[in-house]
């Protein structure tokens, strides 16, 4: 197709848990990026944001890894991820983690102005107006924290797609990286109380930003017996527009 | 306080299953945060105030050293005495001072955290002194023998029951026989019996919510009238405080009264605000004759001018607390120190040090609800990452847990090896969970991928 305006690059982040365990969802957000007029690449030199060692402490790599991942992603117009909390890492830590050298914090600053999450990319950046037709099943959503309270991601998801809202959507489920198998039983008692709310919703499917949260509450509500099915959010949508 | 942070993860599955702690839990999760939510959203100006609370805190932190030369100058213009400590050790030690000269055999006391930091009922007995707990919640626990869960309800572990009991127990010898089920009965009965103590006792201890350095006041929130009559019925009046309280004036004082309350407990206001300012002046009809202010550095003044100097902002709401996914699932205890919860994973290595509390800040999803609500914006989780750093740093996390991280970063780092190490996960994952997450299968079934990985698909579709 020739479009007289060119496309805008995307240099899609997968994730590392998506990449993992779900990469139906990394398809899934390349649908969604392409349908919405973007080139998207997927530069393989990729891994991890480095959350895990910034959260744990190791500054070291995480400085080395931001560096890495703001290399590999610095020349595309956006970075896109199917995640607020790598996203947050991009946007609100990455110019704290190489603050002291100047050229550094200086590209960590670019990079974090054009991180986006999927659903804030498809709403607030390209804007995208597509008729979503209404989902034949009642979807739960639960708010992550990092797209929540470091993104401010909240209208986003519900402006692309109808939702059910849970009691206390904004709580934090207990997944929180290591701290959910360091901390196995304090996070396992907040995941029971998400997947309460969750079924206390009447819903059939559970859905959210981040595939953290969705791989801690598909575990207890698994560990429940429980049905609902547990998808992220951009398999959904791809799911939704792709249906005939 | 002897601290017991060090055992915060056996103390925190004790508090998992303790069932009725769960419920005392429950009741509390929906409590506070709904009435600050509320007291919020009547209030236009409070993402303002905020704003002008935290340059008014950094203004003085700034210039403490001035401000709390000010302060004392007016304290002891007005008749007063002011005692700086460095340590809890000075600190009790100064308390204890006052009473004996006094002659003191018991003595009044009003809800302090910095009492509690100091150890201070256990200096008092330990002087042959009784001090006897004014405040509701602390009154109860100084029957249960126990320390407080939370920074503004101290009590909030207990349930109504188990007060019933211990009331009967402790009140059958002083004539009160009956086991009262009722709030408000039992409320009725501790009063009555408080009422004698008030009058009977040498000396009158209270906390501080805030100090003004302009007119050398200490003010005293209270929601039960406890701070007022424990401050001016005894002939000697202490306040225990600690540095970081101070705000230049009145109208400063203002702005931080606004946002206290609402975020505490979502009231407009605490009942009783009193604002003391040395001993009893010549026209007074009642108050102490003499009025001593100990304030506690206790570690505080090192934080001065670092980056975690944000924590001396706090105005000890509890609003990080009530909000606090991992508080309101093992409750106050469990931190096994003077300040629970999100302030005090981020205070108490700075205080008791990082050893002994490394697993405060460990211990947090970095769900960012208690900076959400801090009403002087302390940047909670950033501090907790800190000290974080620190651990690692300083070889505190444990060296398994370091080694892992360091092997993942190495990995991380070398997107061609990763790849092979993805796809060796993938395959073991379909398998069986990984060892050393028992944590997680305790209560979850482990995630299993779906098949080969996102980027092995990608590289075998040629990149398109």
């Amino acid at each position: 197709m020739d479009t007289v305006t060119k496309k805008p690059s995307v240099g899609l982040f997968v994730t590392c848990l998506i990449d993992l365990f779900r990469p139906s969802a990394a398809f899934a957000t390349l649908r969604l990026l392409e349908m919405a007029g973007c080139a998207v690449s997927v530069p393989d030199t990729q891994t991890c944001c480095g959350q895990p060692a910034y959260n744990a402490g190791d500054r070291k790599s995480a400085e080395k890894i931001a560096k890495t991942v703001i290399e590999t992603f610095e020349a595309f117009d956006y970075v896109v991820a199917p995640s607020g909390s790598c996203i947050g890492m991009l946007r609100c830590h990455y110019p704290e983690i190489v603050k002291t050298n100047k050229a550094w914090r200086e590209r960590a600053e670019n990079l974090a102005k054009k991180s986006f999450e999927l659903t804030e990319f498809l709403v607030d950046a390209v804007k995208l107006e597509m008729k979503i037709p209404q989902p034949a099943r009642r979807i739960a959503m639960h708010d992550s924290c990092s797209a929540l309270r470091e993104l401010g991601v909240q209208r986003q998801p519900r402006q692309l797609l109808p939702l059910t809202e849970i009691e206390n959507s904004d709580r934090c489920c207990g997944f929180g990286g290591l701290f959910s198998v360091k901390y196995g039983d304090i996070s396992g008692q907040m995941a029971d109380k998400k997947a309460a709310a969750i079924q206390a919703s009447g819903a059939e499917v559970v859905t959210s930003c981040d595939f953290g949260c969705l791989m801690n509450i598909e575990g207890r509500l698994k560990r429940l017996g429980s049905d609902i099915k547990v998808r992220h959010i951009a398999e959904l949508l791809a799911e939704i527009l792709d249906a005939p | 306080m002897r601290p017991k942070s060090h055992a915060f993860r056996s103390a925190a599955k004790d508090a998992l299953a303790d069932e009725t702690l769960q419920d005392a839990l429950k009741l509390f999760a929906t409590g506070f945060p709904e009435k600050r939510r509320k007291a919020v959203a009547a209030l236009p100006e409070f993402e303002a105030l905020r704003e002008a609370a935290v340059l008014i805190k950094d203004h003085t932190l700034a210039h403490l050293d001035r401000y709390l030369e000010q302060f004392t100058d007016r304290v002891e213009e007005a008749g007063g005495h002011v005692h700086f400590c460095r340590t809890a050790r000075e600190a009790r030690e100064t308390v204890v001072a006052i009473c004996r000269k006094q002659g003191a055999r018991t003595v009044t006391k009003g809800k302090s955290m910095v009492g509690e930091e100091i150890a201070l009922n256990e200096a008092l007995e330990a002087a042959g002194i009784t001090p006897i707990e004014t405040d509701l919640g602390e009154y109860i626990l100084q029957l249960a023998k126990e320390p407080p869960s939370h920074i503004i309800g101290p009590a909030l572990h207990k349930t109504k029951d188990q007060v019933s009991d211990l009331f009967l127990e402790h009140h059958t010898p002083l004539g009160f026989d009956e086991r009262q089920e009722e709030g408000e009965a039992l409320v009725a009965e501790a009063r009555q019996i408080l009422r004698e103590k008030y009058f009977a006792a040498d000396v009158g201890i209270t906390g501080a919510n805030f100090l003004v350095a302009e007119g050398g006041s200490a003010v005293i929130v209270t929601n039960e009238g406890n701070g007022d009559l424990t401050m001016t019925c005894p002939n000697t009046h202490i306040v225990i405080t600690s540095i970081e309280k101070m705000v230049p004036t009145l109208a400063d004082m203002t702005v931080l009264m606004r946002l206290l309350a609402r975020s505490a407990t979502g009231q407009t206001m605490s009942v009783y605000t009193t604002l003391v300012s040395g001993p009893k002046r010549k026209d007074d009809l009642d108050g102490p004759e003499n009025f001593h202010v100990v304030l506690l550095d206790g570690g505080r003044s090192a934080l001065l001018g670092t980056e975690q100097q944000d924590l001396l902002r706090c105005i000890k709401c509890g609003a990080c607390m009530n909000h606090c996914p991992v508080y309101g699932a093992v409750g106050g205890h469990a931190y096994g120190w003077v300040y629970p919860g999100p302030i005090g994973a981020a205070l108490n290595p700075a205080l008791i040090g990082l050893k002994e509390s490394r697993h405060l800040p460990e211990a947090s999803t970095f769900c960012g609800a208690c900076e959400a609500v801090c009403p002087v914006k302390i940047p909670l989780p950033m501090i907790f990452r800190h000290w974080r750093n620190q651990a690692f740093e300083k070889n505190i996390t444990p060296f398994f847990i370091r080694m892992t991280l360091k092997l993942w970063a190495f990995l991380a780092l070398r997107p061609r090896l990763y790849r092979r190490f993805a796809a060796f996960a993938a395959w073991g994952l379909k398998k069986s969970p990984p060892p050393f997450v028992k944590g997680w299968t305790d209560a979850r079934d482990f995630p299993k991928p779906e098949g080969r990985s996102f980027h092995a698909q990608w590289q075998k579709r040629g990149g398109s």
